[in-house]
């Protein structure tokens, strides 16, 4: 079956004064309809731009240089600047990490979900107000009638967030990207607007790229995952493997060094948490061969002179480790 | 019964001020409400809760650096008001904080050794060796090479910065740190090296933590009793272990509950709430507009914390009857 999205061997780049990053690497996904793909990752590792090159929104300064990006079976990267407003929002939607960015302060939250409607639509003004009343009443907003007419600072953070929701969806897209829809709220309104957006999902069998630097909101939401580091995608798979079955040593020191609420620290061994030492590299000052190599464990001379390709180790699970391809060496 | 640092009687802080220009009214935030806490000699104290709880305001005005509106801060049985000038700059001495934001905690223009000097010199302490010589001995202790030393701060990474702070912080040989919200603007995979380090720094250096973060798993790895706080109030008081098994206090439950879990097989129930963001009226229980157990008696009545089991603290009008579902 054709996938919603495949994503081909994309680089984007940016040219600062400070010479010339990958901030996208060379990324290659797919994503079957209706279906969730969670892309974690630290600070910096590209996460973001990914999601932007996606919908060709990427800052001035930067560019896509190279790469293929199939939505439906279309490459986007092929279509016209018009084609490709066509099909954001419509067909693709963002919403992010706050709010407060994305909306206008001096509209009433109703006319901007109308506006939003009547962009893609061919809407009365009553009937797109009558439209964004509903979207809100769905994204669990209580008495939309008499919220539509409040401006966003009247909001707080968590139904903020729920009008993005409401804005996204009011064109049914195929495609959701939330890049950190909940890392400024509070974890009992992260929980409730998880649950929205997972039930939204169900009901419009639309396919979702949850974005975050919290493996356990992956855990919970994703049937696929991404595991990004510094441009690259370093593991792929399902949910249940990454967690279960970690192959990549940089994926496993993750797991391993996040505390959890379910693991009592009193008991002995427990009392220091598994580390991955050091930082996350410079973009602008890359090591050579692998760019984990000076963070890892099992690092060999391989990986001083090549950089691993990402490869298929079993069926549906992508790596790229030159030790989990079974290459050999000696130890650096 | 373990030896009390910090005793906290009654404390209470209350900001007022005029919000916007058009409006001439006071606003005023009760962020401290009659909080009675103590912190004991050698313990991790976990201090959790949400965004706007009052979890900053407490640390400082722990450390001094903000006057309480009324009640107590006694510090080794004495009152911390009562303090003359000298006395008041041995109690800053023992008692230091860790800030959140390594960045902009930090002078730009300061070398990360004499960062770490500066409380030193402030306090007058030593010769200019024998601080150069005590500082370059813990930033080695903190995980920093003397060739780091002289660096500024824009050369180090957020979780070198945060170990400046740390050194700096540990200078003086403090009896307490606060560490408020110390781990939350770093990396993941930094975060641990950082939890790690300030596990050891207590054990070598004897130290007391008041160990803040709205992170329920970091304070689950972290701390030996824990502290649920919510609009203004401590809601509940335990061992790590009992607030984590069996949470008494139905805002601690829900806390619990919306906690994602990285075992993609353990799913989260759902979480209900009646109300998504808290009022905290005039009246009655902080926590009646999202509580799922709400009687008529929470609307009229503030419940208080009290002893309900062998320290055991929680602050709930249906204190040890309700139960996770
Ligand atoms: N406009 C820009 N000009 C130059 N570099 C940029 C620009 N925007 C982003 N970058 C760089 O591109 C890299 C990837 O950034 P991106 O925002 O995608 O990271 P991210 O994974 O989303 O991180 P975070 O978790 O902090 O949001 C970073 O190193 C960043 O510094
Ligand atoms: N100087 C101040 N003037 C007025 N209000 C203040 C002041 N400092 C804090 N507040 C208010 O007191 C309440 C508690 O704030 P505080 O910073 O202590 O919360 P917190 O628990 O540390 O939150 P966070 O998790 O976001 O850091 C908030 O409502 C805040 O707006
Ligand atoms: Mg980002
Ligand atoms: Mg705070």
């Amino acid at each position: 079956m054709q996938p919603l999205l495949e994503i081909k061997d994309l680089v984007t780049v940016f040219n600062t004064q400070r010479g010339r990053i990958n901030a996208v690497d060379g990324v290659s996904l797919s994503l079957p309809a209706g279906e969730t793909l969670g892309i974690v990752g630290e600070s910096g590792c590209g996460k973001t731009m990914l999601a932007l090159s996606i919908m060709q929104l990427i800052p001035q300064n930067g560019s896509i240089e190279q790469g293929r990006i199939f939505f439906c079976g279309q490459d986007l990267l092929k279509l016209s600047p018009e084609e490709i407003r066509l099909r954001r929002g419509r067909e693709i939607a963002m919403i992010f990490q706050e709010p407060m960015t994305s909306l206008n302060p001096v509209f009433r939250i109703g006319e901007q979900i109308a506006e939003a409607v009547r962009l893609h639509q061919n809407l009365s003004s009553k009937e797109a107000r009558d439209v964004s009343i509903e979207q809100l009443r769905e994204v669990g907003i209580p008495d939309p009638e008499r919220r539509a007419r409040d401006y966003p600072h009247q909001l707080s953070g968590g139904m903020r967030q729920r009008v993005m929701i409401a804005m996204a969806m009011s064109c049914h897209p195929k495609l959701l990207l939330a890049d950190e829809p909940t890392t400024a709220l509070d974890v009992t309104i992260q929980a409730q607007i998880l649950d929205l957006i997972s039930t939204l999902k169900e009901k419009n069998n639309m396919a979702v790229i949850f974005i975050t630097h919290d493996l356990g909101i992956v855990a919970q939401t994703a049937k696929y995952v991404a595991v990004m580091y510094a441009g690259k995608i370093v593991e792929n798979s399902w949910a249940e493997r990454i967690f279960t079955n970690p192959v990549h040593p940089y994926t496993k020191g993750l797991i391993d060094s996040i505390p959890s609420c379910s693991i009592d620290p009193s008991k002995d061994r427990r009392k220091y948490l598994k580390t991955i030492p050091g930082s996350v590299p410079n973009l602008y000052n890359l090591p050579c061969g692998c760019r984990f190599r000076e963070r890892c464990s099992v690092a060999f001379d391989q990986c001083l002179r090549e950089e691993p390709p990402l490869i298929e180790i079993e069926s549906g699970h992508f790596v790229s480790c030159w030790s989990a391809q079974g290459v050999g060496g000696k130890k650096i | 019964m373990p030896e009390t640092l910090i005793d906290l009687q009654n404390l209470n802080k209350i900001f007022t001020f005029t919000s916007g220009i058009f409006n001439s009214q006071n606003r005023i935030v009760h962020a401290v409400q009659s909080i009675n806490l103590q912190i004991w000699k050698g313990e991790t104290l976990g201090l959790v809760g949400e965004s706007g709880c009052g979890k900053s305001t407490l640390a400082r005005l722990i450390v001094g650096l903000e006057n309480p509106s009324s009640g107590f801060i006694f510090f080794q049985g004495d009152d911390i008001s009562s303090y003359d000038k000298r006395a008041m700059k041995i109690y800053r001495r023992n008692v230091q904080l860790i800030f959140q934001d390594p960045y902009s905690s930090l002078n730009p223009r300061k070398s990360a050794i004499s960062m770490v000097k500066e409380p030193l010199i402030i306090h007058r302490s030593g010769n200019s060796d024998e601080r150069r010589r005590q500082a370059t001995e813990l930033m080695e202790k903190v995980g920093l090479s003397a060739e780091q030393a002289n660096r500024y701060p824009h050369e180090f990474s957020g979780g070198q910065r945060q170990r400046i702070g740390i050194a700096r912080a540990l200078i003086l040989q403090p009896q307490l740190i606060i560490a408020d919200e110390p781990v939350s603007a770093l990396d993941v995979s930094v975060q641990a090296q950082i939890l790690n380090l300030l596990k050891d720094l207590k054990q070598d250096f004897g130290l007391t933590y008041l160990f803040i973060s709205h992170d329920l798993n970091v304070i689950r790895h972290m701390a030996d009793r824990v502290a649920v706080m919510y609009l203004g109030q401590i809601v509940e008081l335990a061992e790590n272990r009992d607030i984590y098994e069996s949470p008494l206090h139905p805002y601690t439950q829900l806390l619990l509950s919306a906690v994602p879990d990285c075992n993609p097989r353990k799913k989260r129930k759902k979480v209900i709430i009646k109300d998504e963001i808290g009022h905290g009226g005039n009246r009655g229980c902080n926590f009646q507009d999202r509580c799922p157990y709400k009687l008529p008696l929470c609307k009229e009545q503030q419940p208080v914390l009290q002893e309900v089991n062998k320290q055991r603290f929680c602050a709930c009008h249906l204190a040890g009857s309700i139960r996770m579902s």
